[in-house]
C-alpha cells in the first residue's frame, strides 16, 4: 500500500558502532554540564555567552534541517509532485535537526529546569525575537512529528489513526511551512538586538530576516541532495541524480537572489569599502562567496548538473557557506568589545560532534525500521 | 678599621665595637644601603682623626628639628654632638654667647673653609631686607649666605627651611622662604618634615661622610631614600585602602580596627616621606601620626601641610597604579584557542569535506549508468 | 487570484512591512522620575571601596585567582561581580587622566540603558524596567537562562554565573532589588553612599546631567566642590581642582542615553565605551519584529493563503499516492 519501504539491512556496523562512541564522548561531556555548571565544560565567558551550542545547534543546526521545509514548499505549495518521493527522508532529517536543535537550546539553558517559563502566556515578551524563535521551533518540532507519524502508523498498520490524521494532515503541512518561514528569518532577526557587535558585513540590520530565511531555504533544498547523494553512496541506494538536479536549479534561483540582496545591501548601506579592507572580516566574506559561488558555477552549467557528484560538491559547498555565513555572524567576527575572545574547548566541540553522531546513528536506525525511503521498486 | 682604631674608638665613644656596627648597620637600612655601605661609614667615623665640623643656624621655627634630634636614641645627642661630629656652632645648644660665639663661629669657617657641614633650620625671611629675623645684628638672610659660601654641603633640616614651614603659608607676611630659595645655584638638601626624621639627616650626614658625595636627590632637593615613595605606597593601612575600607569618623568602628585613614582628610597619598617605614624616632610601636588613628597632615610636602586643610580629601598620586587592577581589556574567562580545540575544529571540517569528496567519487563512478537508467 | 500573484503579494509585502515598519519605533524616552549614578573618572582614585561595597550589599562572594587569596581578584564582570574598577594605562603611566603616558581609572556596571537591550530580547519578561524609576531588574523566577540578555546589552553587562550548576544572571539592580530596596527606601546606591570622592554619585538622572555638565564647563585647574553621596542631600562636599575633561557625557545620547553617567579626561573608546549610535539596535529589532508579527496579521494571513493552497494540492495526490 505504501510507496516507501523501510531499508531492513543491519543495524550495527563498524561506523555505526564508531558514531555510538563519539555520541558516548559527548554526553558524558553533557553530564559534566549538567553536575558542575556551563563554566566546567564550555568556553562561554562575559560577552560570548552564546557559543557553538546556540549557533552550531540551533542557528546552523536547524538551517541544515531546513529540508522538509525546502520540499514542502516544493511539493505542496508550489505542486510540484514529482519531489514526492524525497519528502519522508527529508522530514526525517529535519525532525532530527530540529529536535537536536530543540535539545541542544535546552541545555544551553542556563535554567534549564524552569523552560517551561517560555510557555507560559504571561511571561512572554512580544518585543522580543527569541520568544518568537523559541515558541515557532517548539511547535514545528510538534508539527514535524505529526508530519512524520504516518511513517511510524504505517510501520505499525495504525490504518484508522492514519485515516483520520490523512485528513487534517494539509493544515499541519500549511503550518509546516509557516513556521519554519517565521522563525529561519528570525534567527537573522537575533542578530538585530546585538547591533555593533555583529560586524558591519554581516549586520544588515532590517535585513537580516530576509538573508536568513533566503539562506536557510538554499540549505534546505542543498541537505535533501546532500543526503540523497549519501543514502546512494553510503546506503546503497539507487542514485536520485535526475530528481536532485531539479532542487539544484531552486538553489540557483535562492543563492541567486541572496547574493543580490547581500551585495545590494551592502551598496546601500555603504560598506562595499569594508569587502577590500583586507582584513579578517572581509577574508571570511571572501571564502563565504566562494563558497557561494562555487555552487553557481556547477549548477549552472546543464552538464555539470547531471553529474552526482558534481551535484554533491555544490550542495556541500552551499552547506558550508550557509553554515559560514551564520558562524561568522554569530562567532567569528562577532566582536563584543576590546578582550573578549572565544573559542569552544574541546568538550564543548565533543558535545556537538557528539550530538550530530546520535543525530545520524537515529537517522540510520530509523531509515531501516521504518518506511522512509521511498521504494524505487514500487515506483518503476 | 684595625684592631687599634676600634679600642681607640670603644674609648672615645664609649660604646662597644659591637653597639657601633648595630648603628651603623641602621642607618644603611635606612638609606636602602648595604652592609658593605654600614662598615665604610663605621670606618669613616672610626678612622676619622678630625671630626666634621658643623656649622648650625636657625632662622624662624621652633627648633623642631634640633629637639627631633635631641630624642634621638642611634646615637644619643651627646654621643653625636661630642664625639661624632663637631658641632661648632649652634644657638640653641652652644653653652656660650654673644660676641664670643660669633666668633668662635666665624673662625671655625675660616678654619674649616670648604670642609664644613652648613644645616639650616628655620625659614628666612626676606621682607624689607630680611629684618623680621636677625641674629647677632644680622639678619638670617645674610647669615646663611656667608655660611653657605664656603660649606662643603648644605642641609635644609625641616620644613621651615625646606620650603619655608608654616611661616610660608598666606599671608606670609616676612616672605618666608627656604634655603634654596635664597641660595641660587647651590646644591640644598632638603629633608623636610614637621618635625624632621632625625634619621633621615644622620643618614645624610653619613653618606656625606663616607662617601664624599651628597646621596641621589629628587627634583626638590631632597634624598630618594626618604622621600622617593609616597607614604601611602608603603602604610600599613594600605591594604584597607586597596580593600575600601575605610574610617568614616574618629572612634567609629572602622577607625578602632585600624581601617584607613583616606576619609578624615589623610594626605599619605600625596605626601613624599618614609614615615611608614621608619615611624618617628626610636618610641616604637607604631608612634607616627597614622600609627596612632590619625591622619597624615602632610607636613614634609610642600602645598599640602599648612596650606590644605587638615581633614580635606588628598589627591591621591599613586604614580603606578597597583598590578591589581584590571586593565580596560582584562576580561573574565576570556579564552585563546587550544591547540586541541583547534586540531578538533580542523578533523571536523575536514570529516565532512573528506566524506563530500569521497561521495563525490563513488557517484561519479556510477554516473554513467544512471545517464542511461 | 492566482498562486503566483498571491506567493508574489505575500512577498512583496512582508518586504514593504518589514522595511516600512522597520523604521516605526523610535527610542525610548527617559523615566519620569529616572535615577541613576555619575561616575566621575577624574575624581576617582581606584580604592575600589565600591566594589566591595557592591559585594557585601549583594552578597556576592570575592573572585578568587591563584597567588592572590588576600583580594578580590575580578578581571571584569561575571556572576559574582557587579561593579569593578578598571584602569586604562598609556606608556609609562605616569600622569592620572592624561591619554599619553597616563592612566585613568573607569568604571564597570550595568548603565542602565534608557532603552534597554536586554529588556527587549528577553523573551519571558525576566529583565524588566522600572516605569517610574528606569532601573532594570532582573528577576530569577522568571528566567530561562538564554542568556540573550548579555547578548543584547551594548556594554556586556548581564552575567551568567557559568560556574554553578544552578547559576542565574547576575547585574546591577542599582540596589533595588527586593530584600534590598534601597531607592525604594529614599536611599541610595552602596557604591555612592561608600565611595570617599565622589566618584560615584547618586540621584535624579536629570540634577546629575546637570552636575556633568557644570563640570565640563569648568576650567582645568578650577577649584570647585563636587558634592558626594546622593545629589539631593549631599555630604559634605571634595573640593579639588577641576581636571580636562573630554566634552562628553556618556550616556546623555548613546543608543537612547543611560541613566548611569560617565565623564572622564580619556575619550571614551579609549575606555572599553562601544561604538554606539544614538538609535538604540533594540529599536530597530523591536521595529522589525512589530513589522512582520503585529498582532500576528501577516502570519495569520500566510497561513490561511498557505492552508489553501497546501489543501488544493494535496487533494490531487492523497494518500501519499501519486
Amino acid at each position: 500500500m505504501s510507496a516507501y519501504k523501510p531499508l531492513g539491512s543491519r543495524i550495527v556496523t563498524p561506523p555505526f558502532i564508531a558514531l555510538g562512541v563519539i555520541a558516548a564522548i559527548g554526553f558524558f561531556f553533557l553530564a559534566m554540564r549538567f553536575i558542575y555548571g556551563m563554566g566546567s565544560v564550555t568556553n562561554l565567558n562575559g560577552a560570548h555567552a552564546w557559543g557553538i551550542w546556540v549557533v552550531y545547534d540551533v542557528v546552523v543546526g536547524t538551517a541544515f534541517a531546513c529540508g522538509g521545509y525546502a520540499l514542502a514548499i516544493t511539493v505542496y505549495v508550489l505542486n510540484k509532485g514529482k519531489y514526492h518521493p524525497l519528502i519522508r527522508p527529508a522530514l526525517l532529517a529535519s525532525l532530527l535537526g530540529y529536535a537536536l536543535g530543540g535539545l541542544g537550546a535546552f541545555f544551553d539553558m542556563g535554567r534549564w529546569w524552569q523552560f517551561y517559563n517560555i510557555l507560559l502566556p504571561w511571561n512572554w515578551n512580544f518585543n522580543s525575537v527569541m520568544l518568537e524563535v523559541g515558541l515557532c521551533v517548539l511547535t514545528y518540532i510538534l508539527v514535524l512529528v505529526i508530519e512524520f507519524s504516518p511513517a511510524v502508523l504505517e510501520h505499525f498498520g495504525a490504518k484508522k489513526l492514519l485515516a483520520v490524521l490523512n485528513k487534517m494532515l494539509f493544515f499541519f503541512i500549511a503550518i509546516g511551512v509557516l513556521l519554519p518561514t517565521m522563525h529561519q528569518s528570525s534567527l537573522g532577526s537575533l542578530l538585530i538586538a546585538m547591533g555593533y557587535k555583529v560586524n558591519p558585513l554581516w549586520q544588515t540590520w532590517q535585513l537580516q530576516p530576509l538573508l536568513a530565511l533566503l539562506t536557510a531555504l538554499c540549505m534546505g533544498f542543498s541537505i535533501v541532495v546532500f543526503e540523497g547523494s549519501f543514502a546512494t553512496a553510503g546506503l546503497r541506494r539507487p542514485s536520485e541524480t535526475p530528481l536532485l538536479k531539479g532542487l539544484g536549479m531552486a538553489i540557483v534561483g535562492l543563492l541567486g537572489a541572496f547574493l543580490a540582496v547581500r551585495f545590494i545591501t551592502l551598496l546601500v548601506q555603504g560598506k562595499l569599502g569594508l569587502l577590500f579592507a583586507f582584513d579578517f572580516a572581509s577574508f571570511m566574506f571572501l571564502v563565504e562567496t566562494v563558497l557561494f559561488v562555487v555552487p553557481l558555477v556547477i549548477l549552472l552549467s546543464p552538464k555539470r548538473r547531471e553529474n552526482g557528484g558534481q551535484l554533491l560538491i555544490a550542495a556541500v559547498s552551499m552547506l558550508l557557506g550557509g553554515a559560514l555565513y551564520r558562524f561568522d555572524a554569530f562567532l567569528i567576527t562577532f566582536a563584543p568589545g576590546v578582550g573578549y575572545s572565544y573559542f569552544p574547548s574541546v568538550p564543548e566541540i565533543m558535545v556537538t560532534v557528539g550530538l550530530i553522531a546520535f543525530e545520524i546513528m537515529a537517522y540510520l536506525v530509523l531509515v531501516k525500521l521504518f518506511p522512509v525511503m521511498h521504494d524505487a521498486g514500487h515506483e518503476a | 678599621m684595625n684592631e687599634h682604631d676600634i679600642e681607640r674608638l670603644e674609648r672615645r665613644l664609649g660604646m662597644s665595637r659591637r653597639d657601633f656596627m648595630k648603628f651603623f648597620a641602621g642607618l644603611a637600612a635606612t638609606m636602602g644601603l648595604s652592609s658593605f655601605a654600614a662598615e665604610a661609614m663605621a670606618e669613616a667615623v672610626a678612622v676619622q682623626r678630625k671630626r666634621p665640623v658643623v656649622i648650625w643656624l636657625h632662622g624662624q621655627e621652633c627648633t623642631g628639628p634640633s629637639e627631633t634630634l635631641l630624642r634621638a636614641e642611634h646615637p644619643t645627642l651627646e654621643r653625636l654632638l661630642l664625639d661624632m661630629i663637631s658641632l661648632d656652632y649652634h644657638q640653641t645648644l652652644d653653652t656660650g654667647a654673644g660676641h664670643q660665639v660669633e666668633a668662635a663661629k666665624e673662625a671655625s669657617m675660616a678654619a674649616n673653609k670648604g670642609q664644613y657641614l652648613l644645616v639650616v633650620e628655620g625659614s628666612i625671611p626676606t621682607k624689607d631686607g630680611g629684618i623680621y629675623c636677625k641674629i647677632a645684628n644680622k639678619t638670617m638672610l645674610e647669615h646663611t649666605k656667608e655660611a653657605a659660601e664656603n660649606a662643603a654641603a648644605i642641609i635644609a633640616f625641616g620644613s621651615c627651611a625646606s620650603w619655608g614651614g608654616v611661616q610660608s603659608s598666606g599671608p606670609n607676611p616676612t616672605e618666608a622662604k627656604g634655603v634654596h630659595e635664597i641660595l641660587p645655584g647651590k646644591t640644598v638638601v632638603n629633608l623636610p618634615g614637621c618635625p624632621p626624621n632625625p634619621y633621615n639627616f644622620l643618614a645624610t650626614v653619613m653618606h656625606f661622610l663616607t662617601f664624599g658625595k651628597l646621596p641621589a636627590l629628587d627634583a626638590q632637593g631632597r634624598p630618594l631614600f626618604a622621600y622617593g615613595r609616597l607614604i601611602h605606597e608603603n602604610c600599613y593601612r594600605r591594604p584597607h585602602f586597596d580593600a575600601g575600607r575605610f574610617a568614616e569618623e574618629f572612634g567609629d568602628e572602622g577607625h578602632k580596627q585600624g581601617y584607613c585613614l583616606y576619609k578624615l582628610g589623610c594626605k599619605g597619598p600625596e605626601t613624599y616621606a618614609n614615615c611608614s617605614v621608619i615611624e618617628f624616632n626610636d618610641i616604637s610601636g607604631g608612634t607616627w601620626p597614622i600609627g596612632v588613628g590619625h591622619p597624615c597632615f602632610g607636613c614634609a610636602e610642600k602645598g599640602v601641610g599648612f596650606t590644605k586643610p587638615l581633614f580635606s580629601l588628598a589627591d591621591v598620586k599613586t604614580h603606578t597604579p597597583p598590578a591589581m587592577f584590571p586593565e580596560i581589556s582584562q576580561r573574565q574567562g576570556s579564552s585563546g584557542v587550544g591547540t586541541g580545540a583547534a586540531l578538533l575544529t580542523g578533523a571536523v571540517v575536514g570529516a565532512v569535506v573528506g566524506a563530500t569528496a569521497m561521495a563525490a567519487k563513488k557517484l561519479n563512478s556510477t554516473g554513467d549508468s544512471d545517464k542511461q537508467g | 487570484m492566482k498562486r503566483r500573484d498571491f506567493l508574489k503579494a505575500a512577498i512583496g509585502g512582508t518586504a514593504v512591512v518589514a522595511l516600512g515598519e522597520a523604521e516605526a519605533r523610535a527610542n525610548l524616552e527617559p523615566a519620569p522620575e529616572a535615577m541613576g549614578m555619575l561616575y566621575d573618572s577624574t575624581l576617582c582614585i581606584g580604592c575600589k571601596a565600591c566594589v566591595s561595597a557592591c559585594k557585601q550589599t549583594n552578597g556576592m562572594p570575592p573572585v578568587i585567582e591563584e597567588g592572590n587569596p588576600q583580594f578580590d581578584s575580578a578581571r571584569d564582570l561575571s556572576g559574582d561581580t557587579l561593579n569593578v574598577i578598571k584602569v586604562y594605562l598609556n606608556g609609562k603611566g605616569e600622569h592620572k587622566d592624561t591619554v599619553s603616558d597616563g592612566y585613568a581609572f573607569e568604571k564597570r556596571s550595568c548603565m542602565h540603558c534608557v532603552d534597554p537591550g536586554c529588556v527587549s530580547v528577553c523573551p519571558v519578561t525576566a529583565m524588566r524596567r522600572d516605569p517610574k524609576t528606569g532601573i532594570v531588574s532582573y528577576h530569577a523566577d522568571a528566567c530561562i537562562g538564554c542568556r540573550n540578555c548579555t547578548m543584547g546589552c551594548p556594554y556586556n553587562v548581564p552575567q551568567f554565573q557559568y560556574n554553578q550548576p544552578f547559576g542565574q544572571i547576575s547585574k546591577c539592580q542599582m540596589c533595588n532589588q527586593a530584600g534590598v530596596g534601597r531607592i525604594d527606601k529614599g536611599g541610595m546606591t552602596a557604591c555612592s553612599e561608600v565611595c570617599p570622592t565622589g566618584a560615584t554619585l547618586f540621584g535624579p538622572r536629570d540634577a546629575l546631567m546637570k552636575e556633568a555638565k557644570r563640570r565640563l564647563a569648568l576650567k582645568a585647574g578650577e577649584v570647585t566642590q563636587f558634592p558626594r553621596g546622593d545629589i539631593r542631600h549631599p555630604f559634605h562636599p571634595h573640593e579639588k581642582a577641576a581636571a580636562t575633561y573630554q566634552q562628553h557625557v556618556w550616556g546623555e545620547k548613546e543608543a537612547g542615553g543611560t541613566n548611569v553617567l560617565h565623564i572622564s579626561a580619556i575619550p571614551f573608546d579609549q575606555l572599553g565605551m562601544p561604538p554606539l549610535g544614538e538609535r538604540s539596535a533594540a529599536s530597530i529589532s523591536e521595529g522589525v519584529q512589530h513589522g512582520l508579527y503585529s498582532y500576528l496579521a501577516l502570519p495569520a494571513v500566510a497561513l490561511a493563503g498557505l492552508t489553501y493552497l497546501v489543501r488544493r494540492n494535496t487533494n490531487g495526490h492523497k494518500e501519499g499516492e501519486e
